[in-house]
């Protein structure tokens, strides 16, 4: 009863900035690997990725196939560094095209206000009341499967929450005296959304991006997994996972490797994302 | 008094987002690449088979003809018929909706706890090692794919051991559970990590909060002030945040229903996709919003209950 426990103990700022700059770098070294096999595929990958080996099909992992090879004889590793290309491709693509749209409309409902804010804010609301997932397959359902209509959807329904984001932080600025005097010398509106107050809504995009990443090559994989996004058969993680299910019991590793290349690249967003923010928030 | 006020100011602000729900919905089909008339008939279709359709489905009137009959048709529970199992898509989805609805709670019985166990251990050790393993815990969660983990889940434990079913949803309550036991366990290894890093957090940042402060002026145990002032003002944010992830959570069924081949809305929802079932994906999609909405208002409501705070 007369525990009077100290408060919770204060971390003194060095560590914790440490801290977060490790996190960022691990996940920068992962993100960097993945960067460098996907470019070099050509050359690390010691077969065609779609070369079939009938003779040699659903062989364990030796020597000559480190990962193995699937029920088509096909190289796992070589279709996992070639995965590479496609997810990392997909998780860029899918993040550049709904920051686009939401950062546009973002920065037109917050720095305009009044009724277009309104009707943009309405959109957003009526976005947000689908389930995310389900909007994307209904998209892609109609416009048919494949991974540029995911990208489409994705353009369609995941710019909400950068909008949202971005607006939020318009609001701010534009009352903040730069802008005000930026107004006062007669600067255009264009001239002051882009140069004055886009620079500064920026730093709390690019760390929601990175975790944005991460949902956008999950839910990319997992269409590939449906069938309804990349199809076979290209080597897309969720595609060859898709591939290698029947034979799981006889042959983990087709389905094993591409699910732990998902896992360290998703990992690398994840940190640097989380890394950054830590920084930021002992540096604010 | 007030919270009838309140819950009626709610529902008007309901009314808007309704009627852009069925915009999107209608306005879905419309996306379709190419005449949906020829893609359902084919391509060996008669230019009179073609009319014949188009003026049974109503795509010879205006635009706004059109979407008008088609909220007159929903508001009465007419969704259209299948095209590829030839019944109303109401019948579907009211034979597919139990498994998925008990799926989702099975799932939510199962994280919850786990959830509120962890985030409290980390909360209370901030910084500390039980802290950062849950971290790690949380983190791995987040990035594992849960239909690798299905896949894997239903090999092992489904094939190999022969502990659970691998697919279908069973006959009665327990079995049911059984069924669904792996489902649910995959899914909610991805839920319970994203919901206990934010209620950690708000379990921290009221750790940091004046009246706690003051508490501990007042020489109360650390264990009196968690349970009676830190955690009851925590589970107002985490119920809100419970409402947008039942959200995900129903997406994120449709990948697990596949991988256990579970008969719910969401295994409907590929198939669809896949065979081209146009109005099924429409009013599905209908279903999932109404859904949405209809669950984010009740958390609404219950939040304005027991916190009267909130609706003023």
């Amino acid at each position: 009863m007369t525990d009077v426990v100290s408060p919770a103990p204060v971390h003194p700022a060095a560590p914790r900035f440490r801290h977060g700059t490790i996190e960022a770098a691990l996940g920068a070294a992962l993100l960097l690997a993945w960067l460098i096999a996907a470019f070099g595929a050509g050359v690390f990958a010691p077969y065609d990725p779609n070369a079939l080996d009938l003779v040699a099909m659903l062989t364990p992992p030796d020597a000559a196939h480190w990962f193995g090879t699937d029920h088509l004889g096909r190289d796992v590793l070589s279709r996992v560094i070639y995965g590479a290309r496609i997810d990392i491709w997909m998780g860029f693509a899918g993040v550049i095209a709904p920051l686009a749209v939401g950062v546009t409309v973002g920065l037109i409902a917050g720095y305009f206000g009044g009724l277009t804010d309104t009707i943009l804010m309405r959109i957003v609301d009526i976005t947000v009341a689908f389930p995310f997932f389900i909007l994307v397959i209904a998209i892609v359902g109609v416009l048919g499967p494949g991974l540029v209509n995911y990208i489409i959807a994705l353009a369609l329904v995941a710019w909400v929450a950068y909008a949202r984001l971005v607006r939020a932080e318009v609001l701010v600025v534009k009352r903040l005296e730069y802008v005000q005097a930026a107004r006062a010398l007669g600067f255009s509106d264009p001239v002051i959304i882009l140069r004055h107050v886009l620079p500064n809504v920026l730093g709390s995009i690019t760390i929601y991006a990175w975790t944005d990443a991460v949902m956008v090559i999950l839910a990319g994989a997992s269409l590939g997994f449906l069938g309804l996004g990349a199809q076979p058969p290209t080597a897309e993680w969720g595609v060859m996972i898709a591939d290698g299910q029947p034979y799981v019991l006889q042959a983990w590793w087709i389905c094993l490797f591409p699910g732990i290349a998902m896992v360290t690249l998703s990992l690398g967003f994840i940190l640097v994302s989380d890394g950054l923010s830590r920084r930021l928030r002992v540096s604010a | 008094m007030n919270s009838i006020t309140f819950i009626g100011r709610r529902l008007l602000q309901i009314v808007p987002v309704l009627i852009g729900i069925s915009l999107v919905s209608f306005f879905l089909i419309m996306m379709i690449p190419g005449d949906p008339v020829r893609i359902v008939l084919g391509p060996r279709a008669t230019e009179a088979a073609v009319a014949a359709m188009r003026q049974e489905w109503g795509l010879d009137r205006p635009i706004w003809a059109q979407y008008l009959s088609y909220v007159g048709n929903t508001l009465t529970g007419d969704l259209g018929q299948s095209l590829k199992f030839r019944v109303p898509v109401l019948d579907l989805v009211l034979q597919y909706l139990p498994r998925t609805m008990f799926l989702v709670a099975y799932v939510l019985v199962l994280s919850l706890p786990a959830t509120i166990l962890m985030a409290v251990i980390a909360a209370r050790n901030e910084g500390r090692w039980p802290d950062q393993l849950i971290r790690v815990i949380s983190i791995l969660g987040m990035t594992i794919p849960v239909f690798w983990l299905g896949v894997l889940f239903a090999r092992y434990f489904g094939v190999k051991l022969g502990w659970f079913p691998v697919s279908g949803y069973g006959e009665g309550f327990v079995d049911h559970l059984h069924h669904l036991f792996l489902p649910a366990v995959s899914t909610s290894l991805w839920l319970a990590p994203l919901l206990t890093r934010n209620l950690r957090a708000a379990l921290i940042e009221q750790t940091e909060a004046d009246y706690v402060a003051a508490s501990r002026a007042k020489g109360l145990p650390e264990g009196y002030i968690f349970r009676r002032h830190i955690l009851r003002n925590s589970v107002l944010p985490t119920l809100n945040l419970l409402g947008v992830m039942i959200a995900f959570l129903i997406g994120g069924s449709v990948v697990v229903e596949i991988v256990y081949a579970v008969p719910g809305l969401g295994a409907l929802m590929v198939g669809s996709v896949l065979g081209r079932d146009y109005f099924v994906i429409q009013g599905l999609t209908l279903v999932y919003a109404i859904a949405t909405v209809a669950i984010t208002l009740a958390i609404d409501i219950f939040t304005a209950a027991i916190d009267p705070r909130t609706s003023e």
